[in-house]
């Protein structure tokens, strides 16, 4: 009797193995290839502009920092050319459009185009199953975008190498700690994390809001307060800071605050510290009472101050850019997982 | 085996219930229109069967007691919405291609010489075919699938009349030759009526009438008789009735056997007037198993077999 049950049970309900994930590649490739070729364009554009401007400026840094005898007239000029050469690119801050927008018009679109014009009735309720659709595609792309952007990202650690050399301070050559916000993020691994986490936000966006262009923008909003977070809050605080009494935080490090105490360990304002150095020796007081050189340190030292610094050291640069990467990668998965989930849930 | 079978099925859309209460049973291998106004739950009810929207209350089961949306029912149930929910910037070689990508079986090539047969252009794109092609496209993609199962969502709303004849043509093709079941909604029953065999009427969001047609109109008829005797002298269930000076017409529930009485005459009612009479009183009449509505609720309904 058994035996029989079990044949004479339908077909259809033996081998239900789910569909092979690679009947997604052509489904994937044709619905978001018009996506696709325009993340290529615009990364090509830039990366044009970027490779023409870093050539420049690389050959610039070099013939300053080849330049002999240092003291030349023609070396400060080399110097200052150098120093005037990295125009609008150069505080990193307009090429942190580039990961949002990928994200935002591969990611949002997604899911919300299909709700927006209906064609989820269509998608959703074919033999693949809705869940597993959306999971290829989600992946899928989110691994084309994050290649790209870590492509792309080879080229913006290159174009800013120049900055983060010890050897610019002791040739008067312009020189940036790599934690800077706007550059931190635009290199190496970072690059290609904020992308994907642009691409998971627009994802979960476009699912909720269900039209694209609300979505689009809802991920631009969300995608800047979260790097505003990041850049302002967050990073400073990926390993407990060094603090320091001497003067060995150079420009490449990452200076978090600075303040001076008495003997005793009382904290002293910026307004006494003024008024100690006008006391002293106006000489030293600078422009507007800042103290800024070594023989203002040296004197207020001499009257029992102590200088505090609380710094990142720039030797910190490959964990903090895994430290990002991680957090990224996880909030990614998370938010990936969310869409997924709300596909296979919520529809009507 | 029934291809949809509900017990108790509600569903509601915040504080609103557009569909409750909802037990029906729909036999295999019929052709089911299933009528009702706009807003009426069938949308949501055939939403429900093809498992893009969760029950909030109830049961349902498609294919014999596969959940909608399982990978059984997914491959089995083939669904037309709507307004036909495809990709615009796609032409018919690209959906076809995309749908037998996306499915355990695809017969291209019964799809291929069927569009071409109807004309449809294969290198066109989607938003540049008529409504009618775009639907016979949507209808092909699904009959391709070789499903158990066809839930069509008013596909007609948008035809012209040739292009409806058509449409129903290929509908009807499919259930001679792969004698799959077949779900039409519609808020107009006259483009049904020449093909379905079984109703489904849905109103205010649960179901009137279900049944076969040919049960349906076997059990029941028009008496037409002196408005003053109407409440004396009918002893039917009254589904509906017109009331005039000195005639009244009343829809009841009786075989063509049972007698008439004196005075008043018997008329076979025609299926669309039968259909508006149920939902006119729809929520005043039901008509239930046990024969009396009103005791199981204004909602509850039972498939309706002589």
């Amino acid at each position: 009797m058994a035996t029989m049950t079990i044949v004479s049970r339908p077909p259809e309900n033996e081998g239900m193995a789910p569909l092979p994930w690679r009947r997604m590649a052509w489904v994937t490739w044709r619905q978001h290839r018009a996506a696709l070729f325009g993340v290529g364009a615009f990364l090509g554009l830039v990366s044009l502009y970027l490779v023409i401007s870093g050539l420049h400026l690389h050959h610039v840094y070099s013939a300053a920092v080849a330049c002999r005898p240092a003291v030349s007239l023609t070396c400060n000029d080399l110097v200052s050319s150098f120093n005037s050469s990295g125009d609008f690119l150069s505080s990193g801050l307009v090429l942190q459009v580039v990961p949002v927008l990928i994200g935002a018009f591969v990611g949002a679109p997604l899911l919300a185009r299909e709700m927006e014009t209906g064609t989820f009735r269509f998608a959703f309720t074919q033999g693949f199953g809705r869940g597993r659709f959306a999971l290829a595609k989600l992946v899928s792309l989110a691994v084309a975008v994050t290649a790209a952007a870590g492509v792309f990202s080879v080229l913006t650690s290159w174009y800013y190498q120049p900055y983060f050399l010890a050897v610019n301070e002791r040739l008067g050559l312009s020189e940036t700690t790599p934690f800077a916000p706007g550059l931190f993020d635009l290199r190496e691994v970072t690059l290609a994390a904020w992308t994907l986490v642009a691409f998971a936000i627009g994802a979960l966006a476009g699912m909720l809001i269900r039209r694209v262009v609300p979505a689009i923008v809802a991920t631009l909003v969300a995608y800047a307060g979260l790097a505003i977070a990041a850049g302002s809050v967050f990073r400073a605080h990926y390993l407990a800071p060094l603090v320091t009494r001497k003067l060995n935080v150079t420009a490449l490090d990452w200076t978090l605050n600075q303040r001076w105490t008495t003997r005793g360990g009382r904290s002293v304002s910026q307004s006494v510290i003024s008024q100690v150095l006008q006391a002293g020796d106006p000489q030293l007081a600078g422009k507007g009472g800042v103290p800024q050189s070594l023989s203002v340190w040296r004197y207020l030292v001499g009257h029992g101050y102590t200088q505090w610094t609380t710094y990142q050291p720039t030797s910190r640069f490959w964990p903090f850019q895994l430290i990002e990467g991680s957090w990224l990668l996880a909030l990614s998965v998370i938010l990936i997982a969310v869409t997924v989930w709300l596909v296979r849930g919520r529809l009507t | 085996m029934n291809v949809v079978e509900t017990r108790g099925l509600g569903k509601r859309f915040c504080d609103t219930w557009a569909l409750r209460e909802c037990t029906l049973s729909i036999p295999a291998e019929h052709v089911v229109a299933l009528v009702g106004p706009n807003g009426a739950g069938k949308t949501t009810l055939l939403n429900l069967a093809v498992g893009l929207t969760a029950p909030s209350a109830g049961h349902l089961t498609v294919l014999g007691g596969e959940t909608p949306g399982s990978p059984v029912a997914l491959d089995g149930v083939a669904y037309v919405a709507q307004d036909v929910a495809l990709y615009k910037n796609f032409s018919a070689v690209d959906l076809l291609h995309l749908t037998r990508n996306l499915n355990r079986q695809f017969d291209t090539a019964l799809a291929e010489s069927r569009l071409v047969e109807l004309g449809v252009p294969l290198k066109r794109k989607v938003g540049r075919l008529s409504g009618g092609q775009q639907a016979q496209l949507a209808l092909t993609l699904a009959l391709a699938r070789r499903p158990r199962l066809l839930l069509l969502d008013e596909p007609m709303a948008m035809l012209d009349p040739v292009a409806r004849h058509d449409f129903m043509a290929t509908v009807m093709t499919a259930v001679a030759d792969d004698g799959v079941s077949v779900v039409l909604s519609s808020h107009v029953l006259a483009e049904l009526e020449r093909v379905a065999d079984y109703l489904v009427l849905v109103s205010n969001g649960s179901v009137q009438v279900a049944g076969e047609v040919d049960d349906l109109l076997a059990s029941h008829r028009v008496l037409t008789g002196p408005a003053a005797e109407a409440d004396r002298a009918i002893t039917s269930h009254i589904v509906h009735a017109r009331r005039g000076e000195a005639q009244a017409h009343l829809l009841v529930r009786s075989s063509a056997d049972d007698p008439v009485p004196s005075g008043w005459q018997a008329h076979p009612v025609g299926l669309e007037e039968l259909a508006l009479a149920y939902m006119r009183e729809s929520g005043n009449a039901e008509l239930s198993s046990s024969g009396s509505a009103r005791e199981n609720g204004p909602t509850e309904v039972a498939t309706w077999r002589r």
